[in-house]
């Protein structure tokens, strides 16, 4: 075979390393930040960030009350998103009979919730939740479900798509052999989709963990000096912290914001390659 | 003992096909056409009875007009051309075709004398009685004990699971195979082993009948044997009914063979219609059918 024309291969190389800049651009800034972070962060990055709760002087300030705030509202949160969203995902892909109109219409609306800012989840949930119809205060519970409408989409969508990945063939396998619906569905759709539900939920509380806007309107409140104890508790979480201390003048409460991210940064990196690891070790193969 | 075609040697079968490929259809050979004979308990029993059924996707009809019998403790073969309507047919049986939205059949079948449509009919339960087993081998992700044990466990049959399991898998002629392995994933088996596999599965439910919509078609000629020898074990308890494209697999192992045809009318809308049903040795010796020796004879377009 002839080779092909110089002109063709230096073009196909070109594109190449067009791509390749991309990508090393969002590398480098990623980098850049972080080894500012870091940097700035490092002298207060030790366990008393971790053990100390808020003060007014930044020398003994720790981010204790928020960690366990954030530990509190994102496992409420994924409590209830994780069986809503799988659900409905599972109505979707399962049950929905998808030439109806209500159907497309709640499909068509799920991808414009996903994209909605999250501010507005704040306003829904400062207007429904924590005040109005529910009047559940500013407590955790607020904090928890809000954040669980905000990533309800995403947990929907992805587990959909877990499902639809899961090949035909297996359901009309279940059904041929006298399976109910519902018994494809549990015995054989859920278990196989597992590894892409379980990575998509993560993936989307990691997105709640890091949400700080629509829970800064629902009152998380920045000075706390004790951790929540329960659904009815006041709380506030590392994004609301972190913001508070960067906004002070002190130069200290700055450096404490910087370590106070790189342990916010460590979460979602840990929780992100949870996702990849569970991702990778139940693929599946068809 | 009795010769039929499905214990026929390779040689016969290769016969058998280029009588039919060079010469015109001459008498049936003395040796075929037993094969009922074989079976005396089981003949003339109708198992289903099937009679003007149209086949609808929406507004497409599939499949026109067909009426055929299926005769009990015999293998039936269903051939013709891609795209007739053959899939469509046997998913008529165990009415899978009721998961596709849309469809809708018309006319009658008769399942021992049951509508199988009829209003308390239920699919679920039509299914367990009447097994089927895919053209590409589909084994759940799952160890190949729980593969077999699936459909007994759904359908609540109370046995001791082991025991059926192991039965299950030596009437498939697998268990000498898998008895070592059984909790490893059905993936780790090869393609001819992964069907085997799907026929335990079916037959670990009990039913009646096997409906095959082309078992062979992704294996090799060496499993595609094991699947013809095994096919000719099941039918002493088993009905079966089977969609092949091989016209030589079709002549091995079925009793009788179905002939199945696309009809293009002024609108050129296609329909698959049922040309004609016979005896195997008959369909493949001395057609009726201008089109059924035309297909056999490979002269078809
Ligand atoms: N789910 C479906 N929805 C709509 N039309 C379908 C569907 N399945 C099959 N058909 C159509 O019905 C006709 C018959 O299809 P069928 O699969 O039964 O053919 P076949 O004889 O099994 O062909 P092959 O030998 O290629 O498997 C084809 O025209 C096909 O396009
Ligand atoms: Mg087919």
């Amino acid at each position: 075979m002839e080779r092909r024309s110089t002109a063709d291969r230096l073009q196909g190389r070109a594109f190449q390393a067009l791509l390749l800049s991309c990508l090393g651009f969002g590398l480098l800034c990623l980098v850049v930040l972080l080894v500012q972070v870091v940097n700035e962060g490092l002298p207060r990055l030790n366990l008393d960030l971790l053990r100390n709760f808020p003060s007014s002087s930044p020398g003994g300030a720790g981010a204790r009350s928020a960690i366990f705030g954030t530990i509190w509202v994102v496992g409420i949160c994924g409590l209830v998103v994780v069986p809503v969203g799988v659900g409905a995902a599972v109505y979707l892909e399962e049950y929905a009979d998808t030439t109806r109109w209500y159907n497309r219409l709640i499909e068509v609306n799920i991808q414009n919730l996903a994209a909605v800012p999250a501010i507005v989840y704040g306003i829904l949930g400062l207007g429904f939740l924590s005040r109005g119809p529910l009047n559940l205060g500013f407590v955790v519970l607020a904090g928890s479900l809000t954040l669980a409408l905000l990533v309800l989409p995403i947990v929907i969508i992805t587990s959909r798509e877990a499902i639809r990945a899961v090949p035909n063939s297996i359901r009309l396998g279940a059904f041929a052999l006298g399976a109910t619906q519902w018994q494809t569905i549990r015995r054989q759709v859920l278990p196989s989709a597992v590894p892409g539900i379980a990575t998509g939920s993560i993936l989307a509380l990691s997105r709640a963990i890091g949400e700080a806007a629509p829970l800064i309107l629902l009152g998380g409140l920045t000075y706390l000096t004790f951790n929540p104890t329960g659904l009815n508790s006041p709380f506030t979480v590392l994004p609301i912290q972190i913001f508070n201390w960067i906004s002070r003048p002190q130069e200290e409460f700055r450096v404490l914001a910087a370590a106070a991210i790189v342990v916010l940064l460590a979460i979602l990196i840990s929780m992100n390659a949870l996702a990849i690891f569970v991702r990778n070790r139940y693929q599946r193969r068809w | 003992m009795v010769t039929d075609l499905a214990n026929a040697s390779p040689d016969t079968l290769i016969d058998l096909g280029e009588i039919s490929t060079q010469a015109p259809p001459g008498p049936p050979r003395p040796e075929v056409g037993q094969a009922s004979e074989a079976h005396p308990d089981s003949a003339g029993e109708v198992v289903f009875h099937i009679s003007a059924l149209d086949f609808y996707y929406g507004d497409f009809r599939a499949v026109r007009d067909v009426s055929v019998d299926v005769e009990g403790n015999e293998i039936t073969a269903v051939i013709g051309p891609s795209g007739c309507g053959k899939s469509t047919f046997i998913r008529c049986l165990n009415r899978m075709n009721d998961l596709v939205p849309g469809a809708r059949v018309e006319g009658r079948i008769e399942y021992h004398g049951q509508d199988l449509y009829g209003p308390d009919v239920d699919p679920i339960e039509v299914r367990r009685h009447i097994g089927m087993v895919f053209q590409k081998p589909n084994p759940f992700p799952k160890s190949i004990y729980d593969n077999v044990a699936f459909g007994p466990r759904v359908n609540g049959i109370k046995a001791d699971m082991d025991d059926l399991v192991e039965e299950s898998l030596h009437r498939a002629a697998l268990w000498d195979e898998v008895k070592g392995k059984l909790k490893q994933s059905a993936f780790s088996l090869s393609g001819g082993q992964q069907q085997r596999l799907c026929i335990a599965r079916c037959i670990a439910i009990r039913p009646d009948v096997i409906l095959m919509d082309e078992p062979c078609s992704a294996l090799d000629p060496l499993a595609t044997n094991r699947i013809e020898e095994l096919m000719t074990e099941l039918k002493r308890e088993y009905t079966i009914v089977i969609v092949t494209h091989n016209m030589q697999q079709a002549a091995r192992v079925s009793d009788r063979t179905a002939f199945f045809t696309t009809e293009v009318n002024e609108q050129s809308q296609r329909t698959g219609v049922l040309v004609e049903v016979d005896r195997t040795e008959k369909i493949f010796t001395a057609p009726t059918d201008q089109r059924t020796e035309d297909y056999i004879t490979g002269r078809f377009g």
